[in-house]
């Protein structure tokens, strides 16, 4: 972490997005994470993607659990609503959040002990009523804020900074999301914005549950040799399946791509999601693949990464329960109150 | 790109863009932090090492610092490095323990300077130490040459002036005052073993127009009317005055006849405002005194009546760009002006003038009348004569003749020593010194400071304008100095990278708060330039480049903005970045007055191979 915050001052040349703001309108406070934590990096992505798309700063809502992780709403989106919650809770709070306000961009930020762990439960749950929003978590296999013991994520034979390997086989997050029914997941690496900000543009843009396991090396107690969570072993085993770019309705395209390279996905705001396939025999759209997939790398030591899966027709907890969408306190009495003939119909109907 | 060389001395003094841009190489950010930490004292020998008369320079330096300074291009005003100066002289203690030591034994060297203005004075501060004999000759019976009889009181106190020129003199310079240099020929004679040519640049211009001859006495040339002012032969002006030119000295005219009792004075400038010569707040302050400055009216005929003048015919021209981009003046077609005037002062420049020097002595000439002289050196033709200051390249400023004659003096001891004056010349070097004192503590104060430029007090113009001698500027006072001295970015603390440390995680990336870190794939200069995090333009400013790191990317850091505030070094978990001072060794004859900063001499000071500054 730093004293010295970072001054307002901003270079004289930075972009303005389509509301006027720049990159750093979109900053939070100081961080107080320790100096090279990828949790800072994964702020400064989630930053430089909502200025990118040009999305009201004052008009998320970022909801958090217990962990270094979950302290850094508190560094992005300075001006919009944050809820830091219980450890592990972050799912109910965000879904009784876009209950109340779908109007608002959700992004939950949690960690593999808040998510992994304590949470595991509530983390099935959320995945499972398709909430609309962004859950990110900060990978990073470590309990961090208690002096690095292993978390439910880190891999078998990893070892902690003392040498010592860890016993048990890791809890996989994204292979859950995707046997949960998440219609957005995702996986990338801290140290990768090229990758990490269109992943982020794109599950912003998600009609529905968006997830992202992030990478996120702990440099005091996760980023030693014997890690498998650390900057060099991430760089090493990084295997891209696809990579994604939201290309805005207005931006002129320009890529030119071989047949069969690529694939559009037309969002419903009327952007275009551009996937771009790395690997020749991965198929995002086929979640079955996804998972034998992922399985199959994990086991010979790779990690994939990328849009792993996404289903364009993806649905939210709204349409299913088909609730309204309107924000709770912008319904007037007349619609909250409909009145004794109303409610008597209502009892009629029992009858 | 390559790796840049930052082992190079003149990479990380190109970052400290004023000391760069500084003809005497001021250690610019060094003397502000000593006024931050309010040693005055110790502030000003740093810069009397550098430009040995700090308190005349904090008054009247041309400042080619300031338009250079990293803060133009991070918001818009320049930190008031030359009234910092200024400060430091206002502010200083006892300095007689940290003067040179002048050994009573001398070296049986004799050494001539000629004119005894600030190139000679400075050229005989760096020999005397030396045990040479120093003799200084000038026709006035003050020392301080232009310094004395160009710059007003009102600007330059004469005080502040026969301190800094006493020092010098006081160090044991044999002084012949009014001497008339009539003759070169007649100085070899007295068999000096080198001389020193700093007769500055001593002709104002004459503009031969109808009517110059026959209203010749009530047209006086700029330079030689302040001088008699200043020696005061002349104490008052009457009637209309009419300045023509757009340098300092046409400011200084207006400013003095308006103190001198004129009934009203106008500068008239044949060219645009904006591209007038002289400095802007030069302009200013004469504007502020309520002197109209009249632009693109270049005089046609000074009208008289049978001697008596009765005033100036203009012309209307207007600033046109030619198809180069130039600008040259048009007539608009509008009718002359006629403007009356009863004293004309004519300020439109200074040329050499050396009608003493014999041109077969072996001393060549060019065809402007400058000697010929090798540009490092500033030896002429004739090997024991050296020039410096205005008499060498032409009119230019005070802090640019004592960078001559640091140089000049370098070459003197060189030539009296028998050695090659360029082979055996002392090498710039470069030191590098780690600022990091511990956690979050760094040996300078990181933090931005936002904080806009500082005005500085002038007195009430109802006192200035009465009485030539009241000075205009009161300087700042030492709160307003301190916080003034808080505006300086540090950017001789220079962000130093160790790729092998790097473990490529970003944190540097993300808290620079003027985007100047990009890690990217590498690439040509020109393509690298417009693909970093913001584009970087600015192609003055260089970029630092490192070696390739593991993921075979580059570290590629803009200069043009950076803050120094550390906070790359701050974030940074494996100390790949570190803030480090950079001391750059500028060659001098002189044994620094202060024991400067410890650090590991990164190249060694004196006859290696390291190129010499290309600037001068």
């Amino acid at each position: 972490m730093t004293f010295v915050s970072k001054p307002a001052v901003h270079h004289p040349k930075l972009k303005l997005n389509e509301l006027g703001l720049n990159r750093r309108d979109y900053e939070g406070s100081l961080s107080t994470l320790c100096a090279g934590c990828g949790h800072d990096s994964v702020s400064a992505a989630i930053t430089l993607a909502c200025s990118e798309l040009s999305l009201p700063p004052h008009r998320f809502a970022k909801i958090s659990g217990i962990g270094c992780s979950s302290k850094t709403p508190s560094y992005f989106l300075g001006k919009s609503h944050g809820f830091n919650s219980v450890h592990g809770r972050m799912p109910s709070v965000a879904t009784g959040t876009n209950l109340a306000n779908s109007s608002l961009h959700l992004i939950g930020v949690s960690g593999d002990g808040d998510s992994a762990s304590i949470g595991l439960g509530q983390f099935a749950h959320i995945v499972r009523r398709r909430i609309n929003m962004l859950y990110i978590v900060d990978n990073n296999g470590t309990y961090g804020l208690t002096k690095g013991q292993f978390s439910a994520t880190n891999d078998q034979g990893s070892t902690s900074k003392k040498g010592v390997p860890n016993l048990y086989a890791p809890i996989d997050l994204v292979s859950m999301a995707l046997q949960l029914g998440a219609t957005f997941v995702a996986r990338s690496f801290s140290g990768d914005k090229a990758q990490l900000v269109p992943l982020i543009k794109a599950a912003l843009m998600h009609p529905g549950f968006a997830f992202i396991d992030v990478i996120s090396p702990c440099v005091a107690f996760n980023n030693h040799e014997g890690s498998t969570k650390s900057y060099g072993y991430v760089r090493d085993h990084d295997s891209q399946v696809v990579a994604a770019d939201l290309v805005m309705h207005r931006d002129e395209i320009t890529a030119d791509y071989a047949p069969g390279e690529r694939e559009d996905i037309t969002m419903p705001d009327g952007s275009c999601l551009r996937l771009r396939k790395l690997s020749a025999d991965y198929d995002p759209r086929d979640r079955l693949l996804a998972s034998n997939y992922i399985m199959q790398k994990a086991a010979i030591g790779e990690i994939v990464t990328g849009l792993l899966y996404i289903d364009p027709a993806a649905s939210d907890c709204h349409t299913i329960m088909n609730t309204t969408t309107q924000p709770l306190s912008e319904l007037d009495e007349s619609v909250l109150c409909p009145g004794a003939t109303v409610l008597s119909e209502i009892n009629s109907s029992f009858r | 790109m390559k790796p840049t060389n930052i082992l190079d001395p003149n990479y990380f003094h190109k970052v400290v863009d004023c000391q760069w841009a500084c003809p005497a190489h001021t250690p610019v950010p060094e003397y502000i932090r000593l006024i931050a930490q309010r040693r005055y004292t110790e502030a000003y020998m740093l810069n009397w090492d550098s430009n040995v008369f700090p308190g005349i320079l904090g008054r009247t330096c041309d400042r080619p610092c300031e338009p250079a300074c990293r803060r133009v291009r991070t918001e818009e005003k320049p930190v008031a490095i030359c009234r910092l100066k200024r400060v430091a002289a206002d502010h200083k203690g006892d300095i007689q323990h940290y003067l040179p030591q002048v050994p009573e034994k001398k070296n049986g060297k004799r050494v001539a300077l000629l004119g005894a203005g600030p190139a000679s004075l400075a050229v005989a501060r760096d020999l005397l130490p030396m045990g040479y004999e120093v003799h200084i000759f000038d026709r006035e019976k003050a020392g301080g040459g232009m310094m004395r009889s160009q710059i007003p009181a009102f600007r330059l106190p004469q005080t502040v002036l026969n301190e800094e020129v006493d020092l010098v003199l006081d160090m044991g310079v044999d002084v012949h005052f009014e001497y008339e240099i009539d003759s070169m020929r007649d100085m070899l004679d007295k068999e000096f073993d080198a001389y020193f040519v700093g007769t500055g640049a001593p002709r104002g211009r004459n503009l031969e127009i109808p009517g110059r001859e026959e209203s010749g006495k009530h047209i006086s040339i700029g330079i030689d009317w302040l001088s008699s002012v200043a020696f005061e032969h002349i104490d008052k002006i009457a009637g209309k005055v009419i300045v023509l030119g757009g340098g300092n000295t046409a400011m200084d005219c207006c400013r003095t006849s308006r103190r001198l009792g004129a009934e009203s004075v106008h500068v008239v400038v044949r060219s645009g405002f904006d591209v007038m010569k002289a400095s802007d707040w030069e302009k200013e302050d004469a504007m502020a005194e309520g002197i109209p400055i009249i632009n693109n009216r270049p005089p046609l005929e000074f009208v008289h009546d049978n001697g008596k003048l009765k005033g100036i015919l203009f012309q209307c021209v207007e600033q046109v760009e030619d198809e180069n981009g130039r600008l040259k003046s048009v007539p608009t077609g509008e009718p002359d002006v006629f403007m009356e005037a009863d004293h004309v002062l004519m300020a439109i420049g200074q040329e050499n003038y050396c009608p003493w020097i014999e041109r077969d002595l072996g001393i060549e000439f060019d065809r402007w009348d400058c000697p010929i002289l090798n540009t490092e050196t500033l030896q002429s033709t004739r090997d024991n004569v050296f020039f410096g200051g205005d008499s060498a390249f032409g009119p230019e400023n005070i802090i640019q003749a004592s960078a001559h004659a640091h140089q000049a003096a370098i070459s003197i001891d060189l030539f009296c020593s028998g050695k090659d004056l360029l082979k055996d010349r002392p090498a710039y070097g470069l030191r590098l010194r780690s600022s990091k004192m511990g956690m979050h503590e760094w040996a300078y104060d990181s933090e931005y400071d936002g904080s806009v430029r500082h005005l500085v007090p002038h007195v009430d113009p109802s006192i200035t304008l009465k009485d030539i001698k009241v000075e205009v500027e009161l300087g700042f006072d030492e709160k307003l100095g301190l916080k003034e001295a808080q505006r300086c970015l540090n950017c001789d603390v220079q962000t130093v990278f160790t790729e092998q440390l790097c473990i490529e995680c970003d944190a540097c990336v993300d808290i620079c708060p003027m985007d100047c870190i990009t890690f990217t794939p590498n690439a040509e200069e020109e393509v690298l330039r417009t693909t970093l995090m913001a584009s970087a333009d600015n192609v003055e400013q260089d970029l630092y480049v490192s070696a390739p790191l593991a993921t075979e990317r580059v570290m590629v850091k803009d200069e043009d903005v950076c803050l120094h505030c550390g906070l790359c070094a701050e974030r940074c978990p494996t100390n790949a970045w570190d803030m480090q001072t950079s001391i750059i060794n500028i060659p001098s004859l002189a044994e620094p007055s202060l024991p400067r900063a410890r650090g590991v001499q990164i190249m060694p000071g004196k006859n290696d191979s390291t190129p010499r500054t290309a600037k001068l």
